[in-house]
C-alpha cells in the first residue's frame, strides 16, 4: 500500500524538489510573461465558454420542453467522445485560408475580404469549448434535476416566479456542480499541449513540451512543470472557494421541482435548433468530414486500409492501453482490498495519495517521471552498475506506462471502490471469522463481488489511455507511434485525409464511455420524470 | 415478564472445565474516547450469555475484540483456555475459533445456501464437508433450501443460514451483534426460539448483543449490562432485573422510578409511608433512594390524598398510571387492564406487600447496612 502511495506521488515530488533545488540555475525561456498571459487567457476564454453554452443547454433541456428534446438531452453528451486534437483538425480544415468556408468568402467578396485569423487563441477556445461543454452540461443537468425539487417547489409556493426561483434558489445550489464541472474543464484545457500547437497558441505546457522536446533542457523544462502545478493547484482552490463552506447536499424530498415550460412555434423549434447547433459543431459534422475523407482516402488508394503503419501504431495503442488498464485496476484491487481488511490512518493516507494524480496535468507527470528515471540512473551508475540501467533511453516506454497508472490510477480506483461500498464490511469480517485468510477473502469474496467495478474500470482506463496523447508525445522513445500520436502527426502536416481514419478509430473508441454516461442521463431523465 | 423463557443455568453444561471465554481487563480506546474501560467477563461452555445497553455503551466493541475484528489496548482475552489477544500476542480473527452472526446476515450472495455454510470448512476433506454442511443445514431445518442463492430466501431463512455457516467450523464461541432486529416483529419471536433451540440442542457457547432488555432477559442464561464502555451488572436475568446493581441497571433494565427515602431502625420510609422493614439495617439512620418498578406500585381511590393521577396509557393487558406526588415527584404504576382511575383521581399510594425494594446510596445499589461500621453516609436524626 505505501509503495503504491510512493510510487504515484514520485514524480510530483521530483518535479517539485527538483524545480526548487534549481531555482535561479537555469535561464527560464524567453516569452515566459506572455506564455502565463495565454495560458490564463485560454483556461478563462474555455472556461466561460464552456460556462455558457454547456450551463445554457442544460438549463434550456430542464426548463423547457421543446421538439426532440428527449433525444437532444442525452446526445448532447456526445462530443465528450470527440478529443480536442482531433476536432481541432477538422476545425482548421474547413475555416482556414485554404478551407472552404474562406474559399466560398473569397469568390463572393473577392480576395481581398478581411477574416478573422482562425489559427489564433480565440479559435483555440471555441474547439476546446465544444468539445469539453459536456463535463459542465452533465454536472449541471444533475444538479437540476436531483437537488431537491422540494426546494423549488418551496420557492415558488413562497411566491417566487419561475426566473426569481432559478436566480434565487437553483442557481446557487447548483454551484458546487458547476465549480466542479468547471474545475474539469480547466484541468483538461491545461493539461493540453497538442491542440493549441495547431492554433500556435503557446501555453504554458506547449512551453514544457517545446523545451524538453527541443533543446532537453531538463531544468527549465522542471521549472516549467511547477509553474504547470501552480496553474492546477489554482484551479482546484478555486473550485474549493467557488464551493464555499456551504455543503449543497438536498437529496431526496419529493415534489414537483422545475418542470419544462412548452416551447411552441418558431421558439420551440429555435431551442430545437440551437441544441443541433452545438451537437453538430462538437460531434456530427467532423464525424461526417472525417467519414468523408476517410472513404475517398480508401476509394482512391485501397491499401491504406493494410497500411503496416495502421496495424502497428493500433497494436502499440492497444498494447499500452491493455496493460495500464491491468495494471491500474489491479492497484486499485488492491487498494480497496487492503482497506477493508482495516488498517489504520495510514492506509487510508496511502490509499487518498493514490487518487490525486488525476489532477496534475500530463506534462508535469511526464517530466517528473523522466526526472525520477533519471534520479534512478545516477544511483545505479554510483552503485557501480555502469551507465545504469539506461533507463532514460530504452526504458520510456516504461515510462509512459508509468505516467499513465499514475494518471489513470484515479478513475480506476473510483470504479472499483464504488462496487466495494457495495459490499457491507460484515461480509468481510464473517468470511475472516470464518477462517478465511486474506487472499482467500480476495479471491473468494471481494474479487467475485467487484467484478462489475472491474470490468467498468478496466473499459474506461482502456480508452482513455488510447485517447492520450501528452504524455506519449513527451516520453515516447523515437520510432513507437501510437494511433493518437500519428493522428496528431498528419494533422500537423496538414495530411487530413489521412489522419481521417486514426481518427475515426479514436472517436469510435471514445464513444464506449459516453454509452454509459447515456444511460446514466437517462436515469436522471426517469428520475426527474418519476417526480 | 415471560415466566416461561426464564430458564434457570443448564446443568448440561459442562461444568469445572475451562471457560470457554474470558476477558481480563480488557481496555479500547479510539482517539481519546474510550470504547470500553477494563471490561471482566466470563462465558462457561454452553452458556448463553446476553450482552445488552444503550447504543455506545460498548457491547459491539466488546464483541468485535472477542472476534478479533479489533486490537485491545490493555487486559487478555482468551478462547477456550487459548490466549488470542494480550499485550504481546494477537490472533488473527481467521485463527480464532468463533463465529459470527451479523445483524443483516452477510451472506455471500454470489454463494449458493450450501456454498455459503461450506464456505468455513475448506480446510475439510470433501466427503466431510458434505456431511457437515448437510448436518448444520439439517439442524435449522434447511436442508431443502441448500441450492437456493441468498436473495431467493425469506428474512428468517436467511438468518437461519447465518447460524448454520456461524456453527458449521464447531466455534468455541458464536458472536451475534443484533442478531434479529432486522426481522418483522412478527417473526423475530419465532426465529429467537428456534435460535435458542439449536444453540442448547448443540451446546453451543454464546453471546449475543442487543439493545432491547425484554430480549435480553428472556434469551440469557447471564445478562451482562454494559454503560459508558463498563460492565454495570453480569448475573442472572432475575437477579438483573430483581435486584438492579446500581441506578443505570435499574432504569435500563425496565421501568423504575426513584424516591429519595430514610432507613431508620429497619424501618424504610419515604413520601408515601413505610415502604417496608428491611432486617438487619436496625442500628442505621441513612439516606437512600428507593428503586420503584412500576408493577410494584398499588393505588387505592382515596379523596383524602395528596396524590393523583395525571396521566394513564392503555396498553392492552395493563393500564399504566402516571400519579403525581404532593412532592411533584411521579411515579408509574401497571394496573390490571379493567382498572382505570381517570385523570385527577386523589389516589393513596402503596408498594405491593412483600417486595424488598432496591436501595440506591449515590447511584450504587447497597445490599448490607451502609452504616454498621459507622462509615456510610449516616445522618443523625
Amino acid at each position: 500500500m505505501l509503495v503504491i502511495a510512493v510510487l504515484v506521488a514520485t514524480p510530483v515530488v521530483a518535479v517539485v524538489l527538483s524545480g526548487a533545488a534549481g531555482v535561479g540555475e537555469a535561464s527560464l525561456p524567453r516569452g515566459l510573461g506572455s506564455m502565463v498571459l495565454t495560458t490564463l487567457g485560454l483556461m478563462l476564454g474555455v472556461g466561460v465558454g464552456t460556462l455558457l453554452v454547456g450551463g445554457g443547454l442544460a438549463w434550456l433541456v430542464t426548463a423547457y420542453s421543446f421538439p426532440m428534446r428527449d433525444v437532444l438531452v442525452w446526445l448532447l453528451v456526445l462530443p465528450l467522445a470527440m478529443p480536442a486534437y482531433i476536432l481541432g483538425f477538422v476545425f482548421l480544415s474547413t475555416f482556414d485560408v485554404s478551407g472552404p468556408v474562406q474559399g466560398a468568402l473569397r469568390s463572393v467578396f473577392g480576395a481581398g475580404v478581411w477574416v478573422p485569423e482562425v489559427r489564433s487563441l480565440p479559435g483555440a477556445i471555441i474547439v476546446m469549448s465544444l468539445t469539453l461543454y459536456p463535463y459542465v452540461y452533465l454536472l449541471a443537468r444533475n444538479a437540476l434535476v436531483e437537488q431537491a425539487p422540494g426546494t423549488y417547489d418551496a420557492a415558488r409556493t413562497l411566491g417566487a416566479g419561475r426566473w426569481r426561483a432559478l436566480w434565487r434558489v437553483l442557481l446557487p445550489l447548483a454551484r458546487p456542480s458547476l465549480a466542479a464541472g468547471l474545475s474539469l474543464v480547466m484541468m483538461e484545457t491545461l493539461t493540453d499541449f497538442a491542440t493549441v500547437q495547431y492554433f500556435n497558441v503557446e501555453t504554458v505546457s506547449v512551453g514544457v513540451y517545446l523545451v524538453w522536446k527541443g533543446s532537453f533542457e531538463f531544468h527549465t523544462a522542471t521549472q516549467l512543470s511547477v509553474l504547470v502545478l501552480l496553474f492546477a493547484v489554482a484551479v482546484l482552490a478555486g473550485e474549493r472557494l467557488m464551493r464555499g463552506r456551504a455543503r449543497f447536499h438536498q437529496k431526496g424530498g419529493r415534489g414537483q421541482g422545475l418542470q419544462g415550460a412548452r416551447l411552441t412555434g418558431w421558439k420551440g423549434w429555435g431551442a430545437t435548433a440551437l441544441a443541433i447547433a452545438a451537437l453538430a459543431a462538437g460531434f456530427v459534422v467532423p464525424v461526417t468530414q472525417l467519414l468523408w475523407w476517410a472513404v475517398g482516402d480508401v476509394v482512391s488508394d485501397p491499401s491504406t486500409l493494410w497500411d503496416a503503419r495502421f496495424v502497428d501504431y493500433l497494436t502499440n495503442s492497444l498494447v499500452v492501453a491493455t496493460v495500464t488498464a491491468l495494471a491500474c485496476v489491479l492497484l486499485a484491487v488492491v487498494i480497496g482490498h487492503t482497506l477493508r481488511l482495516g488498517g489504520g490512518r495510514l492506509v487510508r493516507g496511502a490509499a487518498q495519495m493514490t487518487t490525486f494524480g488525476y489532477a496534475v496535468p500530463g506534462a508535469v507527470v511526464g517530466i517528473g517521471v523522466l526526472i525520477a528515471f533519471a534520479r534512478l540512473d545516477e544511483l545505479l551508475e554510483s552503485l557501480g552498475v555502469p551507465g545504469g540501467t539506461g533507463l532514460l533511453v530504452t526504458g520510456s516506454v516504461m515510462g509512459i506506462l508509468y505516467s499513465y497508472v499514475v494518471r489513470f490510477l484515479a478513475p480506476a480506483y473510483q470504479a472499483v471502490d464504488a462496487s466495494f461500498a457495495k459490499i457491507p464490511p460484515t461480509m468481510t469480517m464473517s468470511a475472516m471469522s470464518l477462517g478465511a485468510t486474506p487472499r482467500r477473502i480476495l479471491t473468494r469474496v471481494h474479487l467475485p463481488l467487484v467484478r462489475p467495478g472491474v470490468a467498468v474500470a478496466l473499459v474506461l482506463v482502456a480508452i482513455d489511455a488510447v485517447k492520450e496523447l501528452p504524455i506519449v508525445l513527451l516520453l515516447r522513445p523515437f520510432g513507437f507511434t501510437t494511433v493518437s500520436v500519428w493522428v496528431y502527426e498528419l494533422a500537423r502536416e496538414n495530411f487530413w485525409e489521412k489522419a481521417a481514419l486514426p481518427a475515426l478509430v479514436i472517436v469510435a473508441v471514445a464513444v464506449v464511455p459516453v454509452l454509459v454516461l447515456f444511460r446514466q442521463v437517462r436515469l436522471v431523465e426517469l428520475r426527474g420524470k418519476a417526480e | 415478564m415471560g415466566a416461561e423463557l426464564v430458564t434457570a443455568p443448564r446443568s448440561t453444561a459442562p461444568s469445572g472445565g475451562e471457560p470457554a471465554l474470558v476477558l481480563e481487563g480488557v481496555s479500547k480506546r479510539y482517539g481519546s474516547t474510550v470504547a470500553v474501560e477494563s471490561v471482566d467477563l466470563t462465558a462457561a461452555p454452553g452458556e448463553l450469555v446476553t450482552l445488552v445497553g444503550p447504543s455506545g455503551c460498548g457491547k459491539s466493541t466488546t464483541l468485535r475484540l472477542v472476534a478479533g475484528l479489533e486490537r485491545p489496548d490493555e487486559g487478555v482475552v482468551r478462547i477456550a483456555g487459548e490466549v488470542v489477544a494480550d499485550a504481546r500476542r494477537f490472533q488473527e480473527p481467521e485463527q480464532r475459533r468463533v463465529g459470527l452472526v451479523f445483524q443483516d446476515h452477510a451472506l455471500f450472495p454470489h454463494l449458493t445456501v450450501a456454498q455459503n455454510v461450506a464456505f468455513g470448512l475448506h480446510r475439510m476433506p470433501r466427503t466431510e464437508r458434505q456431511a457437515r454442511v448437510g448436518e448444520v443445514l439439517e439442524l435449522v431445518r434447511l436442508g431443502h433450501l441448500a441450492g437456493r442463492y441468498p436473495h431467493e430466501l425469506s428474512g428468517g431463512e436467511q438468518q437461519r443460514v447465518a447460524l448454520a455457516r456461524a456453527l458449521a467450523p464447531r466455534p468455541a464461541v458464536v458472536l451475534m451483534d443484533e442478531p434479529f432486529s432486522s426481522l418483522d416483529e412478527s417473526l423475530r419471536a419465532q426465529v429467537r426460539a428456534d435460535t435458542v433451540a439449536v444453540l442448547r440442542e448443540t451446546g453451543t457457547t454464546g453471546m449475543l448483543v442487543t439493545h432491547d432488555q425484554t430480549e435480553a432477559l428472556s434469551v440469557g442464561d447471564r445478562v451482562i449490562v454494559m454503560n459508558r464502555g463498563n460492565v454495570e451488572q453480569a448475573d442472572g436475568p432475575e437477579h438483573v432485573f430483581e435486584h438492579p446493581a446500581s441506578r443505570f441497571v435499574a432504569s435500563f433494565m425496565g421501568d423504575a422510578d426513584f424516591l429519595p427515602a430514610h432507613v431508620h431502625d429497619a424501618l424504610l420510609t419515604c413520601e408515601i409511608g413505610v415502604v417496608s422493614t428491611i432486617p438487619g439495617w436496625a442500628h442505621c439512620d441513612v439516606d437512600v433512594d428507593v428503586v420503584l418498578r412500576p408493577h410494584e406500585v398499588a393505588l387505592t381511590v382515596d379523596p383524602a390524598s395528596t396524590a393523583h393521577v395525571v396521566a394513564v396509557e392503555y396498553h392492552g393487558a395493563f393500564v399504566l398510571h402516571m400519579v403525581r406526588l404532593a412532592s411533584g415527584r411521579t411515579l408509574r404504576s401497571w394496573q390490571p387492564h379493567a382498572v382505570r382511575h381517570p385523570v385527577g383521581t386523589a389516589v393513596a399510594v402503596t408498594v405491593v406487600p412483600g417486595i424488598t425494594p432496591t436501595l440506591l446510596v449515590g447511584d450504587r445499589a447497597v445490599t448490607s447496612p451502609p452504616c454498621a461500621t459507622d462509615s456510610g453516609p449516616t445522618r443523625v436524626g
